[in-house]
């Protein structure tokens, strides 16, 4: 593959516009938990913060619940597997304001062998992706009621979304 | 409760008598403790009211659902794992056979996400052929819901009627791109083909006799008093839980949320389209159903729009590193017949970087997360699929309502099997 024409994230000029709009998001997090947003990168006008996995269930509280804020719809949650990371899986939420119609995304990292914590009792629609994501990649999720796999059949070995897993799959 | 029901036919066998009026009583008595137990019932996944091959494991108290488990999966093909393995452009087919009702918006789902990936615009002239096509796979795909949702409820008639309108979309989608079902009609950066000249005449064609279709739809069912019996007041979801849910669609919009992803982050022409967005008030399948049914009028109403200001051009971007290059151009420059080769061959590079993009696709919001590491092969591509997150709330819809409603719950959500499982 050629990467030479790759391009440097962050450069389009729609990215400082949205830098603007969606400042609030990532200073209110700033204020309300200092030194926690461990990265924030903006590319094509989309927001994304990552932060602590022990810290999800608290900054997703504060994102859902904050008057200014208001993100109160999950739309998507998925994980990504990165096996030269220590901790190898990214979890990602992606979150909807409706009341005030803006996205950010939300990412935390874990280990393959350690707990990522649930957040069921924040957003319904976690119960199914969340089973989605360990049926696919093995993410532990802890506080999760009925954790089993949701796709394949409850015997399959191995977990098709990690990188290591060959597509033809095992035989 | 001493004797049991064996006990009592026993005894009246044994003494060949009629049975006492007590016993008679012990005997209902006993039969109506059986019907009390709770029975398991497996539904699917060979049912025709799954639409598909949905398999939901049901808790039943005599009629009434307690417990639902549903238990998709029996179509899973691994999208996401093939998409990490080829071009973008290669992944287009694979869309079409995840929403193989609404193939068109399914595509047109992923070519916004790589398009916004790439940072590249789109001709004018292309982004109207794609909301015309896109409000068409629309129609068809409520027609379908329309057709099959009353079926199960057991209505029949009108399933015949909107499969007749739905043909005469196909036949536009035909003359498009020579398919009916699975397109392949988008790519990355615009259309590959321009429309053929009696396009436009055809799709007016179409749209000038549906009104009077839909009509003919409503007359036989919007006061059908027997219809209207069985969807009123059932499978209620308030706004909050389907909020909570990420319910999104007709889904949601039935219980009276205005989101609608063409008014709030309008794609390709959205934003020079009016329209309105039909909003429920309880949240109930009628809701929904009056919901969908109207969407089919707002969808013509921009069709409509959309035919009037269609401008003249290209229907490719002028991105020489993305477009593939038209038939006739490779047949007549040497340049065009060289990019063909090298876009086929080895793809495009995108950027590094990750986007989500989603478009109001017939079922709900459709999106798509995809990750790139740089390179023309995404290292990660996320289906957000509005079927598998909507089916998540039908627990929740039909848990406590009669079994025989629990049909008309799944019909009101409209799931498409090949999005649920990927």
């Amino acid at each position: 593959m050629d990467d030479k024409q790759q391009e440097k994230p962050g450069s389009a000029t729609a990215d400082s516009i949205s830098q603007e709009i969606e400042a609030l998001a990532v200073r209110k997090l700033a204020e309300k938990f200092p030194g926690l947003v461990e990265e924030v990168i903006y590319f094509r006008g989309e927001i994304t913060v990552l932060i602590p996995k022990d810290k999800v269930i608290e900054v997703c509280t504060f994102l859902r619940d904050d008057p200014d804020l208001r993100y109160n719809m999950m739309k998507d949650m998925t994980g990504c597997d990165y096996p030269e990371r220590e901790q190898r899986f990214e979890v990602i939420y992606q979150l909807y304001s409706l009341p005030y119609n803006q996205h950010i995304r939300v990412k935390a990292r874990v280990g393959e062998d350690e707990p990522m914590p649930s957040v069921t009792l924040l957003w319904h629609a976690a119960y199914f992706q969340e089973k989605e994501a360990y049926d696919m990649l093995g993410i532990k999720f802890v506080g999760h009621q009925g954790l089993r796999r949701i796709l394949l059949p409850e015997d399959w070995e191995g977990y098709p979304l990690r990188k290591d897993y060959p597509l033809e799959g095992y035989h | 409760m001493s004797r049991s029901i064996e006990d009592s036919t026993n005894e009246l066998a044994g003494y060949g008598l009629m049975p006492s009026p007590n016993d008679q009583r012990q005997i209902v008595d006993a039969q109506h403790d059986i019907f009390k137990q709770e029975v398991t019932l497996n539904m699917g996944p060979q049912h025709p009211s799954t639409h598909g091959v949905l398999r939901l494991l049901i808790d039943l108290e005599g009629e009434i659902v307690t417990k639902i488990t549903p238990d998709p999966g029996y179509l899973h093909r691994g999208m996401e794992k093939l998409g990490e393995s080829m071009f973008y452009n290669q992944f287009i087919p694979y869309t079409d056979r995840m929403d193989y009702i609404a193939a068109f918006t399914s595509e047109q789902a992923f070519v916004i996400a790589v398009e916004k990936l790439l940072g590249v615009t789109v001709p004018e002239r292309a982004k109207y052929i794609r909301v015309v096509l896109a409000e068409l796979q629309r129609i068809a795909s409520h027609l379908l819901w329309l057709g099959t949702h009353v079926m199960d409820i057991g209505a029949i008639t009108v399933f015949l009627y909107s499969m007749r309108e739905r043909e005469a979309i196909l036949d536009i989608f035909e003359s498009y791109c020579g398919a009916r079902l699975t397109l392949n009609a988008l790519r990355v950066g615009g259309l590959p083909q321009d429309v053929p000249p009696i396009f436009k005449e055809k799709v007016r064609e179409f749209i000038d006799g549906m009104p009077a279709h839909l009509a003919e739809y409503n007359g036989l069912l919007a006061e059908n008093p027997i219809f209207l019996r069985r969807i009123k007041g059932i499978g209620v979801i308030s706004a909050e839980d389907a909020i909570s849910f990420g319910l999104t669609g007709a889904s949601l919009r039935g219980s009276g949320v205005n989101y609608d992803v063409r008014k709030a982050a309008p794609y390709d022409a959205y934003d020079r389209m009016e329209f309105d967005v039909p909003l429920g008030t309880t949240g109930d399948v009628y809701d929904r159903f009056l919901c969908r049914m109207e969407e089919m009028n707002q969808s013509l109403r921009i069709i409509r729009q959309a035919l009037d200001q269609m401008p003249d051009g290209p229907v490719m971007t002028d991105d020489v590193h993305i477009a593939i290059p038209s038939r006739d151009a490779t047949m007549s420059s040497i340049e065009a017949m060289q990019r063909h080769f090298i876009i086929t061959l080895k793809g495009f590079t995108a950027p590094a970087g990750e986007i989500y993009a989603g478009i109001e696709s017939p079922k709900g919001e459709l999106g798509y997360y995809i990750v790139s590491r740089g390179g023309s092969i995404p290292y990660r591509v996320h289906v957000r699929a509005p079927s598998f997150i909507n089916l998540g709330a039908i627990p929740h819809m039909a848990e406590g309502e009669m079994i025989a409603d629990l049909v008309a719950v799944i019909g009101s959500i409209d799931i498409v099997l090949g999005e649920v499982d990927r």
